[in-house]
């Protein structure tokens, strides 16, 4: 990559160490649309067009169960509600920018992107002198020198973007050739899994996710996957009045 | 989902509403304060104190009814093949926050438990 701006090398550089997470997970996204019945274009579109892994795989699991379409889209939905919080937060780094590359840096928003990029803008350790014609000031992150916020974010994201999208495509060539005996649908719920255990942080997370997890149980035989959303709503109603009663 | 792999019966339609419309409202979320600051900065903190509590709700709802199934008796339930191979795989995810490592214990306990336990 001799031909990028520095500071899109910096942030290839270092969304390298997160590809190592992203392969696997991407690969099952692949596998698991195959699996559940998906073609080929619409497993890879979806990568391309939702580009959201967890949320990928709430969707192909519930499209598997022939969930009412209505469920689907909101679960997937509700999932990325957390990417408000990441849109606010980084929001006075982006504002110089035009609307079109606004768009641009949006769409590629991603837990990862967003952490690491907020990481370095907030420790204001950006390599400011590789950017020449950048006009430094307007920044609402109060510190100095912000050229190439952009370049940086773009780096990590893009290349999350392609290693995430060809992925997929590596899971989408192997889920059409693995048997079914191997039970590979269950490394949906080992994702799941992996991304939830970080998020039981304290007592009312604890209460959110068990009380969820046993409505959800309960709530197997309604129709329509309907019981998934209602576990959530439970959840995190639960949640907020543990947190209540303890302050 | 007990272990039979079922097939979606939506056709192309079906699926790629879907797709297209989380798809949008994905965008819509990562672009709203990107696109509004200046209009609106921040996230109203009830909004945050619940957003705290999605990931949590949501992903326990998935995995639990995909883990767990309910048997006759408790012993049945809680020896099921998923539910040890859940287990393992809950208590790396634990130690390593590894999403990889997560993976390839719990497949591999699985197949262990499926395929080499006698029962």
């Amino acid at each position: 990559m001799p031909r990028l701006p520095p500071t899109v090398r910096a942030g290839v550089r270092a969304s390298l160490p997160l590809l190592v997470g992203i392969v696997p997970f991407g690969l099952v996204a692949g596998v698991a649309a195959i699996d559940a019945g998906l073609s080929p274009v619409a497993a890879l579109g979806m990568s391309v067009v939702v580009f959201a892994g967890a949320s990928q795989l709430a969707v192909i699991e519930l499209l598997r169960s022939d969930a009412a379409v209505p469920v689907v889209v909101l679960t997937g939905i509700v999932i990325n509600l957390r990417m408000l919080m990441y849109s606010a937060s980084i929001a006075p780094y982006f504002q110089r920018y035009r609307s079109r590359w606004k768009a641009v840096l949006a769409y590629l928003l991603t837990d990862q992107a967003y952490a690491v990029s907020i990481a370095r803008f907030e420790s204001g350790t950006e390599s400011g002198g590789d950017d020449e014609g950048d006009d430094a000031e307007a920044d609402g992150g109060g510190s100095e020198g912000g050229a190439g916020r952009d370049r940086f974010y773009f780096g990590v994201a893009a290349s999350l973007w392609v290693v995430w999208v060809v992925s997929t495509a590596v899971g989408v060539g192997l889920g059409r050739g693995l048997p079914d005996s191997w039970g590979l649908d269950f490394a949906v719920p080992l994702v799941f899994l992996a991304l939830l255990v970080p998020r039981i942080e304290d007592g009312p997370t604890a209460a959110a996710g068990g009380i969820a997890g046993l409505v959800a149980l309960a709530g197997v035989g309604i129709p329509y996957e309907l019981g998934l959303p209602l576990a959530a709503v439970v959840g995190v109603g639960v949640g907020l009045a543990v947190e209540e009663v303890r302050d | 989902m007990t272990g039979v792999v079922a097939q979606t019966s939506y056709g192309p339609v079906g699926v790629w509403t879907a797709i297209v419309a989380v798809g949008i409202a994905t965008f819509c979320i990562r672009l709203s304060f990107i696109y509004l600051f200046g209009r609106i900065d921040t996230v109203p903190p009830r909004v945050t104190r619940a957003l705290r509590y999605v990931p949590a709700a949501v992903l326990a709802a998935l995995v639990v009814p995909s883990v767990v199934t309910i048997e006759p008796t408790a012993v049945e339930t809680l020896t099921a093949d998923r539910v040890i191979a859940g287990g393992l795989a809950a208590v790396v995810a634990w130690y390593t926050e590894d999403v990889t490592a997560t993976i390839v214990v719990g497949l591999v306990a699985l197949w262990v438990v499926r395929f080499a336990v006698p029962v």
